[in-house]
């Protein structure tokens, strides 16, 4: 029973690091409609960046204590770092492919993978990188028999405040309506005055962020390998297929079925856990193209 | 009218089979004059262009873009190695009509699948399906050998339903050459075979399915089914370059199943330019060039491919062959 209620937990956590990933990765796509396939690697940027700066800071902190509080703080701040990198790319990368067809977009994405990949090899190295100082601080707290981190539950209560806070502004302030405006008609959103330009800088740089931020949240309990990106990629992809692209809804829903399955299928069967995902997936696309949320 | 395009066609094809002639000849001559290491690298670039040509059947004549060929390229790879392992087979022959089945299986339940979609869906579900492969071989150690892969030494091959084997003192060195020739040989085949589909009825109908799908179907092409064995050919080819990559690497592992490879496969394709027939050929040759001397001068090889890539969907979206073929255009003009 311990065992059921710690892995129902578990599949929590990953359902939002999931959700931030995807969510990240759908919002791209909703506005603009680029797969973006450097998002895990936008991912694993933040996650090597937030440990990075947690770790030197604890490093030059006094006394070499700078308190759990601190730390927190200082975690988003790789996230807002994936932020900028985004608002960087998507004027010089992105926005001069919009008129062409939709392959060059994935290899210019394609391209940026591989070059994100190494530059996180030529800042850190091949040693990976944690924030476990974090998680150690947090402590655990007892469930049944056995004991559980706290600081899992913290990244679920991240996941569940994305998850609103990504709702609210979208569907409940002037800005979301320019988003939603711009998504669906693009040359409308123009002619009535918008600037899609910098709406489509401020969207990538929201979907970006929300990747970092992935990253962040998880690099405490997790640490930051060189790879971590390319095996995630393709789960937020899992994730946004099933609930459909496009679509936060989805995200959400999408991350918490990749989730309880995986965590189900490590439990039950583990060799075809992933290939049960990735099969699920294609079902959904065949059944239902547009995923169980997303529209035509 | 009709005479002139006939002739047009008629010098044309004097001329492709000319230069390609040519071509073959200096391939052919190659071994003779560069060190055996080149050999090698020739023979690797010879493979990948099979696959690129087997890949850009779907990209360039049908308006699909894979991003799931690794799996029919491990599929092939896997098939060579479970039959030399399990079945102890050891001719070459047999591992290729045996490997080539397999793949063939495989894009065909892949195929039915994806071509249900196109544009962003079939890359997805392309992508998807091939990671389902990824995942057992990486799972499924005990029959896959997991990341360890499975070995496939040269040794134990014999080429020409075993007129040719490997056996005793400077076997490594027979095999280079006999191998290059060997592969050489079914790339050409291969070219000749991509070139009569794709000039085909059949070739055309895909052309006409890429440029407007509502207009084949008015034309009476039934579009799914000929997606489907487009995909399936394609599958094929990639397939057969996994066969013959296989005992040249001398080993077999998920990585090349995994979905970066396929990027790879994509990426070779456009450096080479997906719009003209050639361009899968030359790019793939170029990028296996590229690669090899990239990781050998650094280590951060990825940056540097990264940055080609990045540099070409910007700057020159029509390949090398469609750069060459626009330059020599403008100097044509320019002379008269």
């Amino acid at each position: 029973m311990t065992i059921f209620v710690i892995q129902i937990l578990n599949s929590f956590f990953y359902a939002a690091v999931l959700f931030l990933i995807a969510a990240g990765l759908s919002l791209i796509y909703g506005v603009m409609r680029i797969v973006n396939l450097a998002h895990g690697a936008l991912y694993a940027l933040g996650a090597y960046i937030s440990a990075w700066i947690v770790g030197s800071a604890v490093g030059h902190a006094l006394e070499g204590n700078l308190g759990l509080a601190g730390m927190l703080l200082l975690l988003p701040l790789g996230a807002v770092a994936i932020a900028a990198l985004g608002a960087l790319i998507e004027p010089t990368l992105l926005r001069p492919l919009y008129q062409r067809s939709e392959e060059y977009h994935l290899l210019v994405t394609f391209g940026l993978l591989l070059i994100l990949e190494d530059v996180m090899k030529l800042l850190f190295g091949r040693t990976p990188l944690s924030a476990g100082a974090i998680m150690d601080q947090m402590g655990s707290i007892p469930v049944g028999r056995l004991i559980y981190p706290t600081y899992n539950l913290f990244v679920v209560a991240v996941g569940v405040a994305a998850a609103i806070g990504l709702w609210a502004f979208i569907y409940r302030t002037k800005f979301g309506v320019i988003l939603r405006a711009t998504s669906q008609d693009r040359r409308m959103a123009a002619a009535l005055g918008i600037n899609v330009s910098r709406v489509y800088v401020q969207a990538f740089a929201i979907g970006c962020f929300m990747a970092g931020l992935g990253g962040a949240v998880v690099v405490p309990a997790q640490a930051a390998v060189l790879g971590l990106g390319i095996e995630v990629l393709i789960l937020a992809f899992v994730v946004v297929v099933i609930g459909g692209l496009g679509s936060l809804q989805g995200a959400l829903v999408g991350a918490l079925i990749v989730s309880f399955v995986r965590t189900a299928g490590i439990q039950f069967f583990p060799e075809i856990e992933l290939a049960v995902l990735y099969l699920i997936a294609a079902a959904v696309l065949l059944v239902r193209p547009t995923g169980l949320f997303g529209r035509a | 009218m009709t005479m002139v395009t006939t002739a047009a066609t008629g010098i044309s094809i004097w001329l492709t089979t000319t230069v390609s002639a040519f071509v073959l000849a200096v391939l052919a001559a190659l071994p003779q004059i560069v060190d055996p290491y080149q050999t090698v690298l020739l023979t690797y670039g010879l493979i990948m262009a099979i696959a690129a040509l087997g890949f850009n059947l779907l990209l360039g004549y049908t308006g699909l873009l894979s991003f799931g060929h690794s799996a029919y390229f491990g599929a092939g790879a896997y098939a060579v190695a479970f039959i030399m392992r399990d079945l102890g087979a050891h001719s070459m022959e047999l591992c290729i009509v045996g490997g080539m089945l397999g793949t063939l299986i495989i894009a065909a339940i892949f195929g039915f699948v994806c071509v249900r979609h196109t544009r962003i869906f079939f890359g997805i579900l392309t992508l998807a399906l091939s990671q389902v492969l990824w995942s057992l071989a990486f799972k499924f150690f005990w029959v896959t050998g997991g990341t360890d892969g499975i070995r496939v030494p040269y040794a134990s091959l014999t080429l020409l339903g075993g007129l040719v084997d490997f056996k005793g003192p400077g076997s490594f060195q027979r095999f280079i050459y006999a191998y290059y020739y060997y592969v050489l040989v079914l790339f050409a085949a291969s070219t000749i075979l991509m070139w009569v589909i794709a000039h085909s009825p059949f070739g055309k109908a895909l052309q006409a399915i890429r440029d407007n799908e509502t207009r084949a179907r008015f034309v009476g092409i039934s579009v799914r089914r000929y997606r489907w064995i487009a995909f399936m050919v394609s599958g094929t080819f990639t397939g057969l370059a996994g066969i013959l990559w296989v005992p040249l690497n001398g080993l077999t592992t998920p990585d090349i199943l995994y979905w970066p490879f396929s990027g790879e496969i994509v990426f070779m394709t456009v450096l080479g330019g997906f719009r003209s027939f050639t361009g899968p050929i030359v790019g793939a040759m170029a990028f296996n060039y590229l690669k090899t001397y990239a990781i050998a001068s650094t280590e951060y090889w990825q940056l540097l491919l990264g940055v080609v890539l990045v540099i070409l969907v910007m700057a020159l979206p029509a390949g090398i062959v469609g750069t060459a073929a626009r330059l020599a255009a403008k100097l044509g003009r320019w002379t008269k």
